[in-house]
């Protein structure tokens, strides 16, 4: 950005001429949805084969070859399009949509023009901004083209048929930040949905952008749209360098700088965005109805089964973690980092019915055995803890049989899989000693000695207690009560205060 | 001067990707305009009432289980492509980021 | 002739499996007649000598194996191929320089379907480029020469599946029907030749050139043959969606196949207008009484859109296939040239340098349709009048059981005369196309002659068209028809001594 611009919040505000700017940004964002085979065809959907060896007739082009929906692709887009609250359409086609690449192999992609399977729906930003969605609908991936091995490009159709969802934003978004938060939140809808992993890395996940600026309060300017987007820094360093660019052309008053309705393209290695064609070269897609598929019919039975597959999604669960079980702003975002761990701290938590227990274990002491490298569990479903057995452990500290300290251990134990709780605790002698005789011999011994204590506890100081409770544990080696403890000094305290027979 | 007719089949024909030349332009621009004019017949056809028939067999809703069956040999894909190479299609240097 | 006078594939099969002739005795004698009539008629782009003949021997050695053993309803029956259907091992040209050595890796399902039932691909027939004309003119490889009169056309574009039958070279073939390609050869050469509902036979493995309008369809010298083939190629076909869901077509038995009493057949004014040449007016007028003889009542329908159906028709099949033959760009198959050294500019120098005159005529009338600015006015358009073609079959069929006319407006024509007029070519297919685009059944069988020049008459085909799903029917007529008439039984002069 140039010294003539200066960010204030959402708005680039300008030196020169004192304009508040603001950005106008739509996004359209292509995720692989997780099917085991391609949408139109029985190949494995694998990333990293051999190139070309995931192919056969129809995802090549092959004359003569047709294609068949996978009925599984149909049911994780409508699943998707219910995450986002979106209305599912009673009917849907498919058309063919035409342009001459090497990477699609029949140059026309599969896609869906005018009857979407679905259409509206949003998401909310933390700000409480609302980002509409125009549409979502489904389409075949293109295969890779390689352009940097060798004079030639390459082509690879391993990817060429792959089932795709493209969600479409309106332009509700204005800044980069907010543009990246609206991928990261999509990103968790569809895994959340089980639609896809939206991996960036592996290609699962791209997207282009649609941006124009306006002064504020002004109506919408040309748009420009920026393609080959493979990250999300990516996305935010185009909008970076874009909106500026945009602003200082307007402000500089050249006709020749205005910006013009065009696709540009991201430099990665440079940060710069670049024209790749025109409004005058745009292509014409020549849309028209797929012969090949049959229209769809989405019945009621069919969209409510897939809501029912359908988990509740992670904003949904952070307000209910918070306002129906307690739970802190923190724990609930822990516990809905994956949708594994929330699936099973709900387990856990019903088992035992201690929410607020059970959210301290699994988001600190079993996240941390999680992390572990030792531990060497990728997700918390591998752990040889159970929610069963998590919960039996919350119920044996609960009820008194251990304490905390002892719990962790118990847990450590678990995590090496040596077994149930109720099992380690019996072979291992973990249980409390609530029995009266030894409690008041250690207490005694305790108290031995510490005058001081016994004084600021009488003088109102309970709170200095703690200083005799640390020792008493530890000759207990740990397994003493420690509130029955407590209670024990208090009284043995007390009766010192009497005069003596 | 241009003549529209042929501006017509020489943008179609780009858009089509056929690299006519000057010789077939001239031969195909009046069989095309003679066939346009022909057709325009259709509209003189009252078409209010109908809805576009875009399939003839009626069929609906016809879904594939998502099981994954065996690709074909690389080879036997690749062996009819005019080039290839290392079990990758071989076309003319392109700058890429197409769509 | 495959060596039996007057044998037809049911013939030919329960000839073999009694003993009478074996698999590789009734091949010989079709490579015999291919060998000897193929010069002159141009009706296969290939022969399958080497593959057939093993296919043959292995026939044979099962047979003697077990001659008990099920034996499938084409066992040993010669059968020539169209050459856009897919056959692994096989080159699939399909009439065009594009594909002259396109060896698809996969076999399509009525070709599978074909060999299942034990019988033998002799070759591959030529054909207009991707399907695309009435005469075979359009085939990059020369055209095919109809067997009545080497000088005029077979039809097209199954040219060389119709010539192949007429000339006495296979009982059957199988060809492709758009708009016609079926029905208008078999016309053309005096065989039958018909066309399934639209769904009833899978085109997975059919090279696609109007995919909502393209159906596999027999061509034979028997109604019968007809009926056996269908039973064989058609049914469900999970490979393509728009197939539909419903068992082979089963021939109607009904008591007194001789008879059609009761039959209600439509007679259109639409489609006896005043162009249509005089000897096939009178043709299809004594076929009409024919049938009247036979206890059918003639009912006149209207079918008020026909006058429209060559405009939409090419609407929609060009739209159509300007998509369908997109793919063929010089990178995954087909030929290639490269041009200028960009990509765009060797797929234009590769689609410039493989396709034809015609075919390029119709990608561009195709893209022009689909382009911006024109799409709602010419392609919505059209696809609105094919409703309405539809709803004038839907009317017309309330009344009457079948409707029955000519299959083409003139006999075979001389080869050159139409070739550099697309639109008097595009009129060849006036009274096929507007059943293509309603999906609906119909035959062509042989009704009579047309003089022709000095001796050699011309064949006339009468087609009977059902409503959807009638095929049965449709062929139960045409059954009727054939027996009460010895129209199919001439054979053109020059085919052969075998005859």
């Amino acid at each position: 950005m140039s010294e003539a611009l200066c960010r204030e919040g959402a708005a680039w505000v300008s030196a020169v001429t004192g304009t508040r700017w603001v950005g106008v940004i739509g996004l359209e964002v292509h995720a692989q949805l997780a099917t085991n085979s391609k949408l139109f065809c029985s190949c494995e959907v694998r990333f990293g084969a051999p190139p070309n060896s995931l192919t056969c007739p129809v995802c090549t082009g092959q004359p003569g070859s047709l294609p068949v929906l996978n009925a599984a692709a149909l049911g994780l887009a409508v699943r998707t399009a219910l995450a986002v609250g979106a209305d599912v359409a009673a009917e849907s086609k498919f058309d063919r949509k035409h342009y001459f690449y090497c990477d699609i192999p029949k140059n026309y992609q599969i896609s869906q023009y005018d009857r979407p399977f679905c259409t509206g729906g949003g998401i909310r930003l933390a700000s409480g901004r609302f980002v509409r969605l125009t549409r979502i609908h489904l389409e075949e991936d293109a295969g890779k083209a390689i352009h940097d091995r060798g004079e030639h490009t390459l082509v690879d159709l391993n990817r060429a048929g792959v089932a795709l969802i493209e969600s479409v934003s309106e332009a509700d978004l204005e800044t980069p930040e907010e543009a990246v938060e609206y991928l990261e939140a999509l990103k968790e809808i569809i895994r959340y949905a089980g639609a896809g992993e939206a991996d960036m890395e592996k290609g699962q996940l791209r997207c282009d952008v649609n941006v124009s600026v306006r002064p504020e309060g002004e109506a919408w300017r040309t748009k420009v749209e920026i393609k080959n987007l493979n990250s999300f820094r990516h996305v935010r360093e185009a909008l970076e360098y874009e909106i500026p660019r945009q602003i200082e052309a307007y402000e500089s008053g050249e006709s020749a700088r205005l910006p013009r309705q065009e696709t540009r393209l991201f430099d990665a290695s440079a940060g710069v965005t670049r024209t790749m064609r025109t409004k005058e070269e745009a292509r014409d897609y020549r849309y028209f109805t797929e012969p090949d598929l049959p229209p769809i019919t989405l019945t009621e039975a069919f969209v409510e089964r897939q809501r029912g597959l359908l988990c509740e999604l992670p904003q949904a669960r952070r307000r209910r973690y918070r306002e129906e079980l307690g739970l802190s702003e923190y724990d609930a975002r822990v516990l809905t980092g994956t949708r594994e761990v929330a699936d099973y701290f709900e387990a856990v938590a019903r088992l035992c019915g201690r929410p607020k227990e059970a959210a301290n274990w699994v988001a600190n002491d079993l996240s941390r055995a999680l992390a572990d490298p030792e531990v060497a569990a990728g997700s918390i479903d591998e752990l040889p803890v159970k929610p069963f057995d998590l919960a039996e452990l919350i119920e044996l500290v609960a009820a008194g049989t251990i304490n905390t300290t002892g719990a962790r251990e118990v847990l450590g134990l678990m995590v090496a899989g040596s077994g149930s709780p109720r099992e380690i605790v019996a072979e291992r002698g973990l249980e409390q000693v609530d029995d009266e005789a030894s409690l008041e011999a250690w207490c005694r011994e305790a108290l031995e000695g510490r005058e001081q204590v016994a004084a600021d506890v009488r003088a109102g100081r309970t709170k200095a207690i703690g200083a005799v409770v640390g020792p008493v544990m530890k000759a207990s080696g740990g397994k003493a009560n420690p509130q029955r403890v407590r209670e024990i000094l208090l009284r043995l305290i007390a009766e010192d205060d009497q005069p003596r027979p | 001067m241009t003549d529209p007719e042929r501006d017509l089949v020489r943008h179609t024909a780009a858009l089509a990707r056929l690299e006519l030349d000057e010789a077939e332009v001239d031969r195909l621009a009046p069989q095309f305009a003679a066939i346009l004019r022909h057709f325009r017949v259709l509209e003189s056809v009252e078409v209010d009432d109908a809805e576009p028939m875009t399939g003839a067999s009626g069929v609906r809703d016809v879904l594939r289980a998502d099981e994954v069956r065996p690709s074909l040999a690389p080879d036997a894909v690749l062996g009819n492509a005019p080039r290839s190479s290392d079990g990758f299609y071989v076309v003319p240097k392109t700058v890429g980021g197409e769509e | 002739m495959t060596g039996a006078e007057g044998a037809d594939a049911c013939d030919l099969r329960a000839a073999i499996l009694a003993g009478e002739r074996s698999a590789a005795e009734t091949l010989e004698a079709s490579l015999a007649a291919i060998e000897e009539r193929d010069g002159e008629l141009g009706a296969f782009l290939s022969v399958e000598r080497d593959t057939a003949r093993a296919r043959a021997i292995e026939l044979d050695r099962r047979r003697a194996a077990d001659p008990g053993a099920a034996a499938g309803a084409l066992f040993g029956v010669p059968v020539a191929v169209k050459a856009n259907l897919c056959m692994e091992g096989v080159t699939t040209p399909c009439g065009s320089r594009m594909l002259a050595n396109y060896r698809a890796p996969y076999t399509a399902t009525c070709v599978r379907r074909l060999l299942d039932a034990d019988a033998i691909v002799v070759g591959v027939t030529n054909m207009d480029e991707f399907a695309m004309g009435s005469s075979s003119e359009h085939s990059a490889f020369g055209p095919t020469r109809n067997p009545w009169d080497l000088t005029r056309a077979p039809g097209g574009s199954s040219s060389g599946s119709a010539a192949a039958v007429a000339a006495g070279m296979v009982p059957v073939a199988l060809g492709s029907d758009t708009g016609g390609s079926v029905r208008q050869p078999a016309a053309l050469c005096g065989v039958g030749g018909f066309k399934p509902t639209y769904g009833r036979v899978s085109r997975h493995g059919l090279i696609a050139f109007g995919s909502s309008l393209d159906q596999v369809g027999p061509l034979a010298r028997s109604v019968r043959d007809l009926e056996r083939i269908l039973g064989v190629i058609s049914g469900h076909d999970p490979l393509d969606a728009t197939s539909l869901p419903l068992p082979p077509i089963e021939p109607e038995r009904p008591d007194r196949p001789e008879r059609l009493d009761g039959l209600r057949v439509g007679v259109a004014a639409e489609y006896v207008g005043a162009d249509l040449d005089a000897e096939v007016r009178t043709a299809v007028e004594a076929a009409l009484e024919k049938l009247e003889e036979l206890g059918a009542e003639a009912v006149e329908v209207r079918l008020p859109h026909t006058v429209h159906a060559i405009p939409t028709y090419y609407v929609v099949a060009t739209a159509e296939a300007s998509s369908n033959l997109a793919r063929f760009d010089g990178v995954g198959f087909g030929a290639r040239t490269e041009g200028d050294g960009s990509l765009q500019g060797m797929f234009a120098a590769t689609r410039e340098g493989a396709f034809g005159d015609e075919v390029k005529r119709r990608i561009l009338l195709g893209t022009f349709v689909l382009s911006e600015g024109y799409h709602d006015a010419w392609y919505g358009r059209a696809l609105r009048v094919r409703a309405l073609l539809r709803r004038d079959f839907e009317r017309a069929f309330e009344k009457v059981d079948v409707i029955c006319g000519p299959t083409s407006p003139t006999p075979a024509f001389p080869l050159g005369e139409r070739a550099g007029d697309p639109l008097a070519m595009y009129a060849s297919d006036t009274l096929t196309v507007p059943t293509s685009l309603a999906g609906l059944p119909a035959v062509s069988v042989p009704c009579g002659f047309a003089s022709g020049a000095a001796d050699s008459p011309l064949p006339v085909g009468l087609q009977i068209i059902g409503p959807a799903l009638a095929d049965a029917r449709v062929l139960r007529v045409a059954a009727a028809f054939e027996s009460a008439t010895e129209h199919h039984r001439p054979a053109p002069t020059s085919a052969g001594d075998g005859r």
